[in-house]
């Protein structure tokens, strides 16, 4: 694990160096819609922009006109790469443009990869097109690049098919795809969002070492402050498709002059702050949680195994490796890890979504490790669970209303359609837009839907698996406030999973981190972020991006 | 550049993603879960929209069909042997099977039966048969594929078992022999109708057990069960709806194809007798005369062309209204 470095302080390259990508009031129009309207800037050689906004504010669209990959849509100003017009490129230019002078990474590594080709052909291929290299020497390129990104044992690795690859080395081998040509500008759009934060951290370090060595100029999208604010020099700040404020990262982070900057900052959770006074104000003194007769939820040696592989080659896989925690009631316990750690299993083991191989789960005193399904469903009143994706979560094809009251005509209420009503209020929803469909619901709102769901039966323990992973900053503190509220309110408790270890500070009273399906450190929040003892603790926490060090404390 | 060309194939629109503002999504909708949106593209599809207005002129023709022959003054059954050449075995007088005033559309040969009564009277038994027995199928092969889907291991080993056989088997052996063994006593469409079901529900039910088997997996499936709500509830409401598109457009496709079942089994003789007329029954005695007398295969051949043409144009354009994803370029 490379502890990544502090944010550049000074600019690579000199400052009077021409700019490389130089764009004019850039704007992009589907139809009535203007998804970026008037966007300037120069990059110069060997530096780094950061565009950051929330989902919707035209950072990708941007992205993609630099090399003006939109079919569809209006694109009017001036992109200008290496002192070629870009929106005035004749097709062939254009191909020799892409790639050889500007190129792309994207956010879906696998996605951005034939999954029937191996790595190094695609990689080869890409090179040969441009420079019409013998198929010798592109693979021969191919493996160099490979081993220039960091795969090891790159001219085996070479001959692998993509999903040979871990999520970070695909995206590794986009990198070298791109690298391959030499271009002068890299626009990456979300490169790391899809990954976890040790690897964000050695890719960002990559990517850094990269440019001080090519020379190379580098357009970070993000959504994430932290990533932009060690990666970049500069930062854009965008938001319904305008430029908010541009300026150094320090300036920027330190002092911004846009209102809405200093919204956005605000919102991002911290990790090395302590839990707001919001959330704290109302929870139980943890004395009480902690008196073992009086947990709500108990777990023991629980343990849950899949089977994975061709029938003769059936490998046995642990995917929770005998877990024990407690949850008092009103308690938050936070569960964080990277992914494949098993923390989502464990919720769905929890809510019995998933039997369990081996252990116990005791719920309110009671074992129900083994109650049959129609033993089970009273039980479900008592025990709830928020999902990751509140889209997938909602049926598109019923309105709102009746998902939220399908718990309730369960249970028999009389007047579920009022009652639903009302969690609709309590949740911030308008009562009236009961007979709305998920899809015309924003995604913070389709959460509170999930959330109101979840409250329909009056639950006192919730399950919340990566309730805020895909909301923006912003309305992410929306719904962390009104977890927090709620749980004050009804005494709920909570297990809060989540790879996102500043949220997760943020909302817990305690903390379990998990990895390869085991608990390895399990205590008071801020004790473990602030005296992590674990190594591998340690290491997590060191790779989460830091934004407090050039933002002043609030 | 064929990496970022399959980006932008994979669909990656950065300009959908929403904001927190509630979405209008006035032309951004991508789940076309309301019934409007469908139907509006469906009005706007040219082709669909002809094939629809000639479909129901057919289900006109078949309803109205008594109306149809007292207005050309003739029924279906009468035989009319003067007006048959009996020098020539029986084939009409007068020229494309004895077309005129009195017969619209000749008269048959051999019998002299008025043709046009017969056809509109075997559009009954035809579009009858090939709408009920695509009702019936549907029934059944939702009933059975949901079994499958949804019922676990245990239930899928038979249910997808026999799903599979029903689908592997000759169809059209098995509705020829279930035809022979039936008793006399019941009316022949229904027979045939229930015929047709009975070797043809298999693909609704393999259609609807996969898209059940994908469905259950969703959060939205497990939220419901987290709500405590029961199987057939489960099914009827969370996952039924999403099985509407597909079912549809099979449905759509299946009208066409059972028509030609019926026909093909009337043809082979098993299917409706005598004197009940059907399209396919009517093909099947042509085949004696057509070298005499053209204009009786013709007629209910170029009737069921246009009939299956308009049903399959009318599937094809209920499948793009339902999937708007499938026509974007």
């Amino acid at each position: 694990m490379t502890p990544v470095s502090e944010a550049p302080m000074t600019p690579v390259g000199e400052a009077a160096t021409a700019p490389v990508l130089s764009v004019r009031d850039l704007r992009v129009r589907f139809g009535d819609r203007e998804a970026v309207g008037g966007v300037s800037f120069d990059l110069e050689p060997g530096r780094a922009l950061g565009v950051v906004g929330e989902s919707g504010s035209g950072k990708s669209s941007l992205a993609l006109a630099l090399s003006r990959l939109h079919t569809g849509a209006d694109v009017t100003g001036e992109v200008r790469v290496d002192g070629t017009d870009v929106l005035a490129a004749s097709d062939a230019e254009l191909r020799r443009l892409r790639g050889g002078r500007i190129a792309m990474v994207f956010q879906d590594p696998l996605s951005s990869l034939d999954p029937y080709l191996r790595v190094g052909d695609q990689i080869a291929e890409v090179y040969r097109v441009h420079t019409g290299a013998t198929r010798r020497a592109a693979a021969a390129k191919a493996v160099e690049v490979l081993d220039r990104v960091g795969i090891p044992d790159a001219s085996r690795r070479a001959r692998a098919h993509p999903h040979e690859f871990s999520g970070g080395m695909v995206q590794r081998a986009l990198i070298a795809m791109a690298l391959a040509l030499e271009p002068r500008v890299l626009v990456a759009d979300e490169p790391t969002t899809a990954l976890d934060v040790t690897v964000q951290a050695r890719l960002l370090t990559l990517l850094d070492e990269l440019r001080e060595e090519t020379g190379m100029a580098l357009l970070l999208v993000s959504h994430d402050f932290g990533v932009v604010a060690e990666t970049a020099d500069d930062i854009l700040v965008m938001r319904a498709g305008k430029t908010v404020e541009h300026g150094p990262v320090e300036t920027v982070l330190r002092t911004p002059s846009a209102a809405y900057t200093r919204e956005l900052l605000e919102a991002v959770p911290r990790l090395d702050t302590p839990r707001p006074a919001v959330v704290t104000s109302r929870t139980p003194p943890p004395e009480q949680a902690d008196s073992p007769q009086e947990s709500l939820l108990r777990i023991s040696g629980l343990r849950r195994e899949f089977r994975l592989g061709p029938p003769l080659r059936r490998r046995v896989v642990p995917a929770v490796d005998g877990v024990s925690l407690e949850v008092a009631p009103g308690e938050v316990l936070g569960v964080v890890g990277e992914s494949g750690s098993g923390k989502t299993t464990l919720a769905r083991l929890i809510v019995r979504l998933l039997a369990p191989s081996a252990g116990t789960i005791e719920f309110a005193g009671r074992d129900v490790t083994r109650l049959p399904a129609r033993e089970l469903r009273p039980l479900r009143r008592d025990l709830q669970m928020v999902f990751q994706d509140p889209l997938a979560s909602l049926n598109p094809r019923r309105t709102v209303g009746d998902s939220i009251a399908d718990p309730l005509r369960v249970l028999g209420e009389p007047d579920a359609e009022r009652r639903a009503r009302d969690l609709m209020d309590r949740v911030g929803l308008d009562p009236d837009r009961y007979g709305a469909y998920p899809h015309e619901f924003s995604g913070g709102q389709r959460q509170r839907v999930g959330i109101a769901r979840a409250l329909a039966p009056d639950p006192r323990l919730l399950v919340c698996d990566e309730p805020v992973t895909s909301l923006d900053v912003s309305t992410q503190a929306q719904i962390l406030a009104l977890l927090a509220e709620l749980r004050a309110e009804r005494d709920l408790a909570l297990l809060f999973v989540s790879h996102d270890l500043a949220v997760v500070r943020q909302v817990s009273d305690r903390v379990a981190v998990m990895r390869a399906g085991r608990v390895v450190t399990l205590g008071d929040v801020d004790t473990v972020y602030d005296q992590p003892e674990d190594p591998y603790t340690r290491a997590l926490l060191a790779a989460v991006p830091k934004l407090a060090a050039l933002t002043p404390a609030t | 550049m064929t990496l970022f060309d399959s980006e932008l194939a994979a669909g990656a629109d950065p300009v959908l993603a929403p904001g927190e503002e509630p979405v209008p999504a006035a032309g951004t909708d991508p789940v076309p879960s309301r019934r409007g949106g469908a139907w509006r593209r469906l009005r706007a599809d040219r082709s669909a929209l002809a094939a629809l207005v000639l479909v129901g002129l057919l289900v006109l023709v078949a309803l109205a069909a008594p109306l149809l022959t007292a207005l050309e003054g003739q029924d279906a059954t009468t035989f009319h042997s003067q007006l048959l050449d009996s020098a020539r075995g029986g084939v009409p007088h007068g020229a494309f099977g004895g077309i005129g005033a009195d017969h619209w559309l000749g008269v048959e040969p051999g019998t002299g039966r008025d043709v046009f009564a017969r056809i509109v009277y075997g559009a009954r038994v035809s579009l009858g048969v090939a709408l009920a027995a695509t009702a019936l199928e549907l029934v059944v092969g939702i009933a059975i594929g949901l079994a499958a889907g949804l019922g676990g291991p245990r239930v899928d080993a038979v249910a997808g078992r026999v799903i599979e056989i029903a689908i592997a088997f000759p169809s059209l052996l098995l509705a020829l022999a279930l035809l022979a063994i039936v008793p006399q006593s019941v009316p022949r469409p229904v027979l045939v109708a229930l015929a047709i079901t009975a070797v043809n529900w298999g693909n609704v039910a393999r259609v609807t057990r996969a898209q059940a088997m994908s469905l259950r997996t969703r959060d939205y499936v497990d939220a419901a069960r987290l709500a405590g709500v029961g199987p057939v509830r489960i099914a009827l409401r969370e996952i039924l709806p999403g099985l509407t598109t597909p079912l549809m457009v099979l449905a759509a496709l299946k009208v066409p194809s059972n028509i030609v079942s019926e026909a093909g089994l009337s043809f082979l003789g098993a299917g409706v007798r005598p004197p009940t007329p059907s399209w396919g029954q009517m093909l099947s005695t042509s085949t004696t005369w057509f070298q005499t007398d053209p204009a009786y295969v013709i007629v209910p051949g170029g009737l069921l062309l246009v009939t299956l043409l308009a049903f399959s144009l009318f599937a094809d354009g209920v499948r793009r209204a339902l999937d708007p994803r499938s026509t974007r370029v």
